[in-house]
């Protein structure tokens, strides 16, 4: 298991050196000045200058490119033109709040969608599966902001139990940093009250989130039910008596969640990338903002290092994904 | 003892199917008594599969329907229990054996716990399956039942039982798999037992060992078995009767010997004509021409008739019904009368 860890973590070396040369490609192509733009609109063409020099940004794109990966063997990631602050100090104030973004998401999407799509498969072609499937389609085609605008107009606005959007109201005391994520950290710091306030700012979010993740792993989840209950196997088990709890939560269930699990790696890259829309809506401090405005500045330092964390987060997701398969199924564990 | 084991009386089944109803199973008549090794033998598609699961109630109704007829196990019908009864039976009472030893395991699950599962239900409808008393603890029935898989592997014939408790179905051989399959079918200890072309999926060596092997299991528990299989061959050697089937109907059922030795019906003796002898010459395969009737509008009367060679008028007439041609050897053909045997006067 060892080994096929290690191998996939030497498959990251050409998918950083791909990313990097293409941002930096990128960053060439693009027309403007971005050093112009962190300057500012009465900066001189000296001062400008002398900022593109300080940032190494006068000379050639390849010497900049092989100082870039330099120092990221070091874990630099450049520096932010427009903040002035190393991009590794930026993400890392940044991506908890996202990944506890998505992470609440995904924890959601997966509690609801698996047993939902269970259920479903086991009660098909009857009103409960056909109204889960209504809303399904329903949750996948609804834009996310959209969602999250309309949550808002409901929960904070007309119902107001839940705050419009911000991670802690600022009187209440951040706890001291531990995770990152204001939901454990406040645990850990014993606030009661914060965690409450922390997980009521976390909920909506969370939830316009969640329900494209929800609807996808549910139908997932309930194809891969159907076919598994039309195994051998299956049958064979109603044949020897086992009773059809058991049969389904155990022996369908566990087979059935292989061929999601799938998805919900997929889903845990693409939310990773996609929170913009919500983080914006929602006023949520995460990478999804940081990045956005990094790339309406030009800024690409910040955005080749969003990127890059992002890319391997998704890797990462992906290889856990992997080998949850070995746990769920015998077959493919790792030599 | 009273009664036989099962008795399957005029048993009708049919399905829907996007052309009209099908009359797949049409007036089956069957009776297993303990101790005996039913053969039940006929091309694809004649019902032989659906007989078995109809027993343990497996075919989904709809779109399946039950038109009439009982199937009678030890005295009661279960067409006409509720299927909570009927799961009561199903491990405990009947056991089933599938086709293929590699789909019919559950890839994720060591197959000691599949055993142990099985074991534990039905356990839960008789505790004496477990050697230890009705109020044991949870754990104490988990344990018991550990202990019964690993001796029901030994008795199957895997060697190494106890320690190949913990592997994972693709850790065994095709044939391996299969016996795991007999020893879960046989761990409930149940009265019947419906295989359903257990070693077709297998090579010859390997299935002359699990037929051995369901031999034995009779002879050492007076259970009955009913052997669904295509292959005569395999009905010889294994089975004391043997019933066989055409597009839904048992044309010819008895005692294995006289059959065989015997045949009377037309379709009996085709098969067993279609079977290679040392005598026959390379490229001379025996076939029956034709091929099998659609079963939602079905010929008249005899539904082999089309294909028969000694037809004659009176045989799309009406359906011939069982006639005794032998000690408890029946036959349902026109052309066979008392102990005669039907050929071409």
């Amino acid at each position: 298991m060892l080994y096929f860890i290690l191998r996939r973590i030497v498959l990251l070396v050409p998918v950083v050196i791909g990313l990097t040369v293409i941002m930096f490609a990128i960053a060439r192509l693009l027309p403007g000045d971005p050093v112009a733009l962190a300057a500012g609109p009465n900066a001189t063409q000296g001062e400008i200058e002398a900022l593109a020099h300080e940032f190494g940004l006068d000379r050639p794109v390849w010497t900049q490119y092989f100082t870039y990966v330099g120092g990221l063997l070091h874990g630099d990631l450049g520096t932010s033109l427009l903040t002035r602050r190393p991009v590794a100090a930026d993400i890392a104030a940044y991506l908890p709040a996202t990944l506890e973004l998505v992470i609440a998401a995904m924890l959601i999407a997966v509690a609801i969608g698996i047993p939902l799509g269970l259920a479903t498969a086991v009660w098909r072609n009857r009103w409960p599966d056909y109204l889960s499937q209504v809303v399904a389609i329903g949750a996948i085609s609804m834009p996310r902001f959209f969602l999250g605008l309309l949550l808002q107009l409901c929960f904070a606005m007309w119902l107001m139990w839940l705050p419009l959007g911000g991670r802690l109201p600022i009187i209440v005391i951040p706890p001291p940093s531990v995770t990152g994520f204001l939901t454990i950290d406040t645990l850990i710091a014993g606030d009661m009250h914060a965690f409450s306030m922390a997980m009521r700012h976390l909920a909506m979010p969370a939830i316009a989130m969640s329900l494209s993740p929800l609807a996808t792993i549910m139908r997932m989840m309930r194809a891969s039910t159907i076919e598994v209950m039309n195994q051998d196997y299956v049958t064979t088990a109603r044949a020897l008596g086992l009773p059809r709890g058991k049969i389904i939560l155990k022996y369908v269930a566990r087979n059935a969640i292989s061929a999601t699990l799938t998805v919900i790696g997929l889903y845990f890259g693409w939310l990773l990338g996609g929170t913009v829309l919500v983080e914006t809506v929602f006023d949520w401090p995460g990478l999804g903002l940081y990045a956005t405005k990094a790339i309406i500045s030009q800024d690409m330092m910040p955005v080749i290092g969003v990127a890059l964390v992002i890319g391997l987060l998704f890797v990462a997701a992906n290889l856990v994904i992997d080998l949850l398969y070995g746990v769920i199924n015998p077959k493919v564990r790792y030599s | 003892m009273a009664g036989p084991l099962l008795r399957i009386r005029d048993l009708h089944l049919t399905m829907t199917s996007f052309d009209g109803a099908a009359h797949v199973l049409n007036g089956i008549d069957l009776t297993v008594q303990r101790g005996e090794i039913w053969g039940l033998v006929g091309e694809s598609g004649c019902g032989k599969s659906l007989t078995g699961l109809s027993i343990s109630r497996l075919v989904p109704t709809p779109p399946a329907r039950y038109i009439r007829g009982e199937i009678r196990f030890e005295g009661r019908d279960l067409l006409q229990l509720p299927m909570r009864e009927v799961q009561t039976l199903r491990g405990k009472r009947i056991g089933m054996i599938f086709q293929d030893p590699t789909t019919n395991l559950n890839p994720a699950y060591r197959i000691g716990e599949q055993l142990v599962d099985v074991a534990l239900a039905a356990a839960s409808h008789d505790a004496s399956v477990l050697d230890c008393p009705a109020d044991a603890s949870r754990r104490e029935k988990r344990r018991a039942a550990r202990r019964l898989a690993g001796d029901m592997l030994d008795r199957v014939g895997i060697p190494n039982a106890k320690a190949r408790l913990d592997n994972y179905p693709h850790e065994f051989s095709g044939g391996m798999r299969q016996r795991v399959l007999i020893a879960m079918a046989l761990i409930g200890r149940p009265d019947l037992l419906i295989a359903d072309e257990p070693t077709t999926a297998l090579d010859v060596s390997v299935q002359a060992q699990i037929l051995k092997l369901l031999k034995g299991t009779v002879a050492d528990h007076d259970i009955g078995i009913i052997l669904i299989t295509h292959n005569l061959g395999v009905v010889a050697e294994t089975c004391s009767h043997v019933a066989v089937m055409y597009a839904g109907n048992i044309v010819e059922s008895g005692p294995v010997e006289e059959v065989i030795e015997r045949p009377a019906h037309p379709y009996t003796q085709a098969l067993m004509a279609a079977i290679p002898t040392k005598q026959s010459k390379r490229g001379t395969l025996k076939g029956l021409g034709g091929s099998v009737p659609n079963l939602v509008s079905p010929p008249p009367g005899c539904r082999f008739a089309p294909r028969c060679p000694l037809a004659v008028a009176e045989c799309t007439q009406a359906l011939p019904s069982a006639v005794e041609v032998g000690t408890a050897h029946h036959a349902a053909c026109i052309r066979v009368t008392g102990t005669e045997v039907a050929s071409d006067v």
